[in-house]
């Protein structure tokens, strides 16, 4: 034998799921509801997520390379940051908009902390929230143009939970296919829904967190809604707004999770309760997305109260 | 019903198809064989032969250098080469008794005993002890030791543990096919130790040919029981074992003994049988020879000494250049740089694998997934506890439990990022171990 023999610690095996093909997996279970968004808005949107994803990965790679750092862009993680942030705007902003969120989301919130691992809120969420406060009326314009391609419905110019605020009907039914207003990615429940199966199929997510907060967020709106066990306002709470979109694909991301089971089942409720008082009691009619950073920094105590107790050790010593 | 299983744990590829179907060959041994007089846990042993002395097969080497400690038997007859120190597969240099084969194979006179029910549980433990039993799942623990608890009667369970759950291991799944009579025989022994003890014998599921068999040779006994248990890794680990066949759970201050349970391997229930009953000490041991660099994966009944070169030689050599060889299983053995070290009591596998999923996988950061939290069957957070021991951080490592790891190694196996964090959890564990055994 002429070769050496390599040595190390053990275990000398690797499971073969990686990094990269745990986030291709939820790049694809993105498509879904990405391209209803693309099909429901027209070509306009998909020039946003086009701009918003190359954004992401070239800042994320520019400033790698710049930092001296080993550049990541091949793992999909900017990847995912470009299209969520996308699938977080309204069809009718202007191009450079996911080009300010992508950026701030890459650069500031991500990197500037360490990069992949480290950033301590979500950054596609950071991104959003960022422009909703510094762009407020360009962010919650969700008017489509008449004439628009597309199958969105041009007549109403509010998104359906805007107009249950308000005291008007809408049909569930419509919240659920998914032609209605909202940013590109949030409007099709079904869309998220057959990407959220993917993602629990392939083991990539469980069904621990956006299930506290859905339910969580449905007990909460019972209680506090005013409506009470009101179907028609239930419905178009679930369906509308961020909510399916944050829950399964947001609250989910694992850097900005509890790693503890019982800290993930906290970090639900907290989420389905913060959301429950921002859109009831809030100014605006949407809640999910600052309930969701809000909660990312609440993360460090929630693990630290939720410790397991090691094998062995229940009680006693 | 449900299968037996604890918490955790993971699903490696077993590899176990490889060396499956071989039956156990006897190995003879040529040329010299090597005795590290510490091949268990405790004191190393005392050699009581001299340089130039004709040694026969099953004469005693080298007596037990203490309680906790074992005696060495020449698995060979021939003269005693040298002492010297010799590498050993955990890489160190131990003290060794080398004896140069003569190939006569002339054996002292064994004595065996003339019934189990004629040996006081004094004898028995006697006869285990002068055998130079000890555990040979891997650890090495004096059996003599672990089968004098300080509460005898307060034993509920003695556990056969025939989980095999490392990966390409094939020894006890051969042992169990071919010599279950031994196994039955060897764990009522134990049981005879134990008045109020019931046996179990504990098999994963991937080996329903070994749970058929066993139900079949006990079926008359009525302190004795199969447990069928689910397949997954680290089944065959200690505390998982004891969680999954009696639900109780121990931590790393306590012994099985405190949760009345005594753990056994196949190998070492048989060697156990073999020294009560037939008066021999332990001198062979099953060694699985395998992985994709090996032409003929085999099952070996092993002279303990040979030199794993020679098993590899017999096994039809290399059909590829191994990157990576490794004594045991791929999940808690240890990687040799030298094929030239000898098998000893412990020794289960030899394992020639052609490509290295360490080397060949960089490490990336930590994406937080939770993947090893959900696979440590210690219930602790390995991502944690690897960051503390990255950053020396003792008191921490502490704090969140990191002395409970059993080094099973399902965290590194898992991890996406490909962190090896098995091994910076085991670096500050010696440390936090070391600082324990300290007089305060």
């Amino acid at each position: 034998m002429n070769e050496l023999l390599h040595v190390s610690s053990s275990p000398h095996v690797r499971s073969k799921v990686n990094t990269s093909n745990i986030m291709l997996m939820v790049v694809i279970a993105l498509m879904p509801a990405t391209i209803f968004g693309i099909i429901n808005f027209g070509p306009k949107a998909l020039l946003l997520v086009l701009i918003s994803v190359a954004t992401c990965v070239l800042s994320e790679g520019v400033y790698e390379h710049f930092m001296h750092k080993p550049v990541t862009v091949r793992d999909y993680s900017a990847v995912i940051t470009g299209l969520l942030l996308a699938l977080n705007l309204p069809v009718g902003v202007p191009w450079w908009m996911p080009i300010i969120g992508g950026v701030f989301a890459i650069i500031i919130v991500k990197q500037l902390f360490g990069g992949l691992g480290q950033n301590f809120m979500n950054p596609a969420l950071a991104g959003r929230c960022f422009l909703l406060i510094s762009f407020t009326g360009l962010m919650t314009d969700f008017s489509v143009e008449k004439g628009a391609w597309g199958l969105v419905d041009t007549v109403s110019g509010a998104t359906p939970l805007a107009a249950v605020k308000a005291g008007e009907s809408v049909d569930v039914m419509r919240m659920f296919l998914g032609n209605t207003q909202g940013t590109i990615g949030e409007t099709s429940v079904i869309a998220i829904l057959i990407g959220a199966i993917f993602l629990l199929a392939v083991k990539v997510i469980d069904l621990r967190i956006p299930l506290t907060y859905i339910v969580t967020f449905l007990v909460f709106i019972i209680l506090f809604g005013g409506h009470g066990f009101d179907l028609e306002f239930i419905g178009a709470h679930l369906c509308g707004g961020g909510l399916m979109l944050g829950a399964w694909f947001m609250a989910t991301d694992y850097v900005t999770t509890p790693i503890t089971k019982k800290g993930q089942i906290v970090y639900g409720i907290i989420l389905g309760i913060l959301t429950g008082l921002f859109r009831i009691f809030g100014g605006s009619a949407e809640g999910v997305s600052y309930a969701i950073i809000f909660s990312n920094l609440l993360i460090p105590i929630i693990e630290r109260f939720t410790r397991p107790t090691a094998f062995g050790k229940g009680g006693k010593k | 019903m449900g299968l037996l299983t604890f918490k955790g744990g993971v699903h490696p590829y077993d590899g176990k198809e490889l060396s499956k179907e071989k039956p156990i060959q006897a190995v003879l041994p040529k040329g010299e064989l090597v005795y590290p007089l510490s091949q268990h846990i405790g004191a190393p042993a005392k050699p009581v032969v001299e340089k130039g002395e004709r040694v026969l097969v099953g004469q005693k080497i080298a007596e037990a250098g203490g309680f906790v400690s074992a005696p060495i038997h020449a698995s060979v007859s021939g003269t005693v080469k040298t002492i010297e120190p010799r590498l050993t597969t955990s890489g160190a240099m131990v003290n060794a008794i080398v004896i140069e084969n003569d190939d006569q194979y002339e054996t002292v006179e064994y004595h065996p005993a003339e019934s189990l029910e004629a040996l006081t549980k004094e004898e028995i433990l006697k006869r285990i002890q002068e055998g130079g039993v000890v555990g040979m799942g891997g650890a090495g623990f004096p059996t003599h030791v672990k089968l004098s608890p300080k509460e005898p009667d307060k034993i509920e369970y003695v556990l056969v543990n025939g989980a095999e759950c490392e990966p390409y291991l094939t020894s006890d799944y051969r042992r169990i096919l071919e010599e279950p009579e031994k196994v039955v025989g060897g764990l009522k022994c134990m049981l005879k130790l134990f008045d109020n003890a019931q046996g179990f014998i504990c098999i994963e599921d991937n080996k329903p040919d070994c749970i058929k068999k066993m139900e079949e040779m006990v079926k008359n006994e009525s302190r004795i029981q199969v447990k069928p248990l689910q397949t997954k890794y680290p089944q065959g680990a200690e505390r998982c074992l004891i969680n999954a066949t009696t639900g109780r759970e121990i931590n790393s201050s306590m012994l099985p003994a405190d949760a009345g349970c005594v753990v056994d391997n196949i190998d070492t229930v048989v060697a156990i049988y073999k020294s009560v009953m037939l008066g021999q000490p332990l001198m062979h041991r099953i060694v699985t020879v395998t992985g994709n660099a090996i032409a003929n994966p085999c099952n070996f009944s092993v002279c303990t000494g040979t030199s794993m070169e020679c098993l590899i030689e017999e096994a039809g050599g290399l059909k590829e250049t191994p990157k990576k060889v490794i004594a045991g299983g791929p999940m808690m053995g240890m990687t040799l740089f030298h094929l030239n070290v000898p098998t000893v009591k412990t020794s289960g596998a030899i394992l020639c694998l052609t490509n290295d999923d360490v080397s060949e996988q960089p490490e990336t950061a930590c994406i937080n997934c939770g993947r090893c939290v959900s696979a440590c069957p210690e219930r602790l957070l390995p991502s944690r506890l690897a960051t503390f021991a990255n950053h020396n951080q003792l008191d921490m490592f502490e704090a969140y439990d990191g002395v409970e790891c059993v080094e099973c190694g399902c965290c590194s196996y898992i991890c996406p990022a490909k962190r090896p964090l098995t091994q910076s959890i085991r670096s500050m564990r010696k440390i936090a171990l070391a600082n324990r055994k300290k007089p305060k």
